[in-house]
């Protein structure tokens, strides 16, 4: 599964991309953001308010209950301030 | 239909209109809006902006966007163009351009475009200070409001 973070995520989690491989009891958005929050104390910065994360699977804006399965590209970032 | 391009590159106003009408004659009008990078944010003066997007899903959710105004409004073109990367103030960032036969579904289609670009396409802004720090645009409530104005589906053409 590959995860992307943009913006202030990208920053506090100190990578724009990487490779995960999580256990098969994380199936949701929710699951993995729990799940990815343990791997650093900058993870763990990046996801400590989830008021300010908008999440995309598959290019495309998910939720927290959104299921997420291997080969999936799931991105984490701040609401968007385009235009 | 749609002409969607995310770029570092300065963008042609002029050619790009002249690319929506040529060859035809059936438009009666095209809606515009050019965004242009401002020189203060919150009463605080900046020198330089950047822009941060998401390859792929950026010119996906554009595109969305777009079709979403082309099932609204008859249109008969549509352009939108986003620059990314480091801007100056003054710098056009964003054009949206809308060809419609008549003025109220061109105009209304290009507000609605900008409106949802604002809030549903995966741009950041990052603003650089005078003193040489620098803070990610936090996202607008007024923006969210701007785009909920559209939520309710209206055909401009049938009013």
């Amino acid at each position: 599964m590959k995860i992307l973070y943009f913006a202030w995520l990208r920053e506090k989690a100190g990578t724009a991309a990487e490779e995960v491989e999580p256990p098969a009891g994380v199936r949701t958005v929710a699951d993995l953001i729990a799940w990815l929050s343990a791997r650093s104390p900058g993870h763990a910065a990046a996801f400590a308010d989830l008021a300010t994360v908008r999440c995309a699977v598959n290019q495309d804006f998910a939720g927290p209950e959104t299921p997420i399965a291997p080969g999936d590209e799931v991105a984490f970032f701040p609401p968007v301030t385009g235009g | 239909m749609a002409r969607i391009v995310v770029q570092e590159a300065p963008f042609d106003t002029a050619a790009e209109i002249a690319r929506l009408t040529a060859g035809r004659t059936d438009i009666g009008g095209i809606g515009l809006f050019l965004g242009v990078v401002r020189d203060t944010a919150g009463g605080r003066p900046i020198v330089a902006m950047t822009l941060e997007h998401y390859p792929g899903m950026t010119e996906r959710a554009l595109g969305a966007i777009a079709a979403e105004a082309e099932t609204r409004w008859p249109l008969l073109g549509c352009t939108v163009i986003h620059r990314v990367g480091r801007l100056m103030p003054g710098d056009p960032i964003v054009l949206v351009a809308t060809a419609s036969a008549h003025r109220q579904a061109a105009l209304d289609a290009c507000a609605f475009l900008i409106d949802w670009l604002k809030t549903k396409a995966p741009f950041w802004k990052r603003e650089e200070f005078r003193d040489g720090s620098s803070a990610w645009v936090a996202a607008r409530a007024e923006d969210d409001a701007a785009a909920a104005r559209w939520l309710t589906p209206r055909r401009a053409a049938a009013e």
